[in-house]
């Protein structure tokens, strides 16, 4: 369906398989389909841990947390059975490649998962599908439905005397449930609201058992490594950020795309060696680096290794790998109004500074863009975000917060050629209906 | 209320992946959906003694997804991306076109019941923007000009 693109300088490894027709069992056994797990059935749990730990594989969801690391905080012995929970909930504002996994590669995510739950002693795992990806939960039926044909899920699997099940399950439209605490209450058939922690889900999760909640590609990688050796995984990216990365590219780009590249790729040559750079003779204005909640960098601040540690130096954050480019036609107010739109209607209201603070964001951003706004909103919408960060049951708050911090803090001056009736100077007059000045 | 053979059966296996009914829930309300167009009283009704809930509980639930309704809708919900990728490529006017296309606005149904519209946020498709669903299929690099054809290409699509 989603059209794939390619470039010299990716390395694929997530995305080897794509457009192979691996969704076939046959095509991706001859694809070193179904190695990795035959690998892990002989190694210790402990050594899977290892493994992942040293390869330096960090959550691909966006945190960016080390996998293996995630993983042996799972308690050995436990009296509620344990569980894997593969994050396919994908609906960060800029993040596309979770969706070519499951087109081109479901396989890779049962692997992941099958292997995750030996290395945690789990015999149960589940993979979380969002509702709009119906197409993506149809691949993954037949996908579960040939796995277990062929006696690699289920009881005995590869005649090891080991029982591993994994069962799909399809959301129904909802961001929040991406955050792992909403995705196990949604699987449990409630609400997508968060829960509080400690206890962490390693501890307690599922059904009161211990979970490990991992992004789909991050699971998809999980294979690579126990074939290629943490070493050779490691390699490939900056230190402590080992790998290669989907990123997604979006925006104004000659050739936006789902590029592999490695960790630590530099984004400035992400965008106008890879992506073509902007079309239409215009100049970039700003680049969104990892899907809507991350902070916004400018034209002279692209000179970074996109790994999650040096974008954290830099101001910014790795977050989900959706680059977003911004052309210099772009009105930041208006960007910055429609990534609060988003969470305002995402929140799930649960906790107050999240649900006030984002509509009152909304509301204010609104009256801006229309001409309607103060010079002293603009502070004021500075100070609201900075009380909500840190201070939410989840990371939406701060999703919501952080964004808006550096749009205010980068981007000022656009903010104050907003002010006071004057229309927005990126719109044609008549497109914006001018809100009066409230004093 | 009777549902086809296929989500019976679809049901009956989903009892066997969880240790609690209620973890059915969120998938079986959308496969209901599909089936009947929206989730009527009747079907929550069945689903909640299903799976050993109450009517409200399940109406909590529903109320929380931006994917399930109690109201009925077109037979084709067309749903525009306007988020941010997809709003730098264009989502606002092609949402706008179809505003005009189909006399309708954000969660408007058209007179004779075919098309319903809806302004949605990321599906995910933002290297392909802009893009659209129409009930769970994607259509990707849209323009005003693509989405007439599309249109006409469901009007004029055999009814089941």
């Amino acid at each position: 369906m989603a059209s794939l693109v390619s470039h010299p300088d990716e390395i694929k490894v997530v995305s080897k398989r794509f457009g192979m027709g691996a969704t076939n069992i046959d095509h991706y056994l001859e694809l070193d389909g179904y190695m990795a797990v035959q690998k892990a059935l002989t190694m210790q749990p402990d050594e899977i841990i290892n493994e992942v730990k040293n390869s330096g594989l960090r959550g691909r969801g966006g945190a960016g947390f080390n996998t293996g690391l995630k993983w042996s905080f799972v308690p050995k012995q436990s009296p509620k059975p344990k569980y894997i929970l593969c994050n396919g909930d994908e609906s960060e504002p800029g993040t596309c490649k979770d969706r070519l996994i499951f087109e081109h590669d479901p396989h890779a995510v049962i692997e992941g998962v099958v292997i995750a739950g030996l290395a945690v002693g789990s015999t149960t795992g589940y993979i979380y599908i969002r509702g709009e990806y119906r197409y993506l939960l149809e691949i993954m039926q037949k996908a579960l439905a040939d796995a277990y044909a062929r006696g690699f899920l289920g009881k005995n699997i590869f005649g090891s005397g080991r029982d591993f099940d994994v069962y799909w399950h399809g959301g129904a439209g909802a961001y929040e449930v991406g955050e792992e605490s909403a995705l196990m209450e949604s699987l449990e058939g409630k609400r997508g609201i968060p829960r509080i922690r400690p206890p962490f889900p390693a501890v307690v999760g599922l059904w009161g058992g211990p979970t490990v909640i991992n992004n789909a590609e991050t699971l998809a990688s999980v294979p690579h490594i126990l074939l290629g050796g943490a070493e050779w995984y490691a390699g490939l990216g900056t230190p402590k950020n080992g790998g290669t990365r989907l990123f997604c590219l979006s925006g104004h780009l000659e050739r936006p795309g789902v590029y592999e590249l490695a960790m630590g790729y530099n984004l400035k040559k992400m965008i106008h060696a890879v992506g073509g750079g902007i079309p239409n003779g215009r100049n970039l204005k700003a680049v969104v680096p990892g899907g809507s909640s991350t902070p916004v960098l400018t034209p002279d601040e692209i000179d970074v290794a996109m790994d999650f540690d040096t974008l954290m130096k830099a101001g910014s954050m790795l977050g989900s790998g959706g680059v977003v480019v911004l052309d210099d036609s772009t009105c930041i107010v208006k960007f910055a109004l429609r990534t609060m739109k988003f969470y305002q209607h995402e929140s799930c209201g649960w906790c107050i500074p999240c649900r006030e603070g984002t509509d009152w964001l909304k509301k204010t951003l609104i009256r801006f863009h229309a001409g309607g706004g103060l010079k002293k909103d603009i502070d004021n919408m500075y100070y609201l975000s900075e009380n909500m960060l840190g201070r939410t049951f989840c990371p939406l708050g701060d999703a919501a917060a952080m964004p808006t911090m550096a749009f205010i803090k980068k981007f000022r001056k656009e903010f104050e050629d907003h002010l006071e009736g004057r229309p927005c100077p990126f719109e044609k007059e008549s497109t914006v209906e001018q809100l009066p000045v409230m004093a | 209320m009777r549902f086809s053979d296929q989500f019976e059966q679809r049901f009956t296996q989903m009892l066997t992946h969880y240790p609690t009914k209620r973890s059915l829930l969120v998938p079986t309300l959308l496969y209901a959906q599909d089936e009947i167009g929206f989730l009527s009283s009747e079907a929550i009704a069945e689903i909640a003694t299903r799976l050993e809930l109450t009517d409200l509980e399940v109406r909590n639930v529903i109320s929380y997804y931006s994917m399930l309704t109690t109201k009925p809708r077109g037979r084709y919900n067309v749903q525009i991306c306007t988020n941010i990728a997809c709003m730098l490529r264009g989502g606002e006017e092609l949402l706008e076109h179809c505003e005009q296309k189909l006399g309708i606005g954000h969660k408007g149904t058209t007179a004779d019941g075919l098309f319903s519209l809806e302004e949605v946020e990321c599906i995910g498709a933002c290297s392909w923007a802009p893009a659209a669903q129409v009930n769970y299929d994607f259509h990707e690099h849209l323009t005003p000009e693509k989405m007439d054809s599309l249109f006409e290409e469901y009007r004029n699509r055999p009814t089941q």
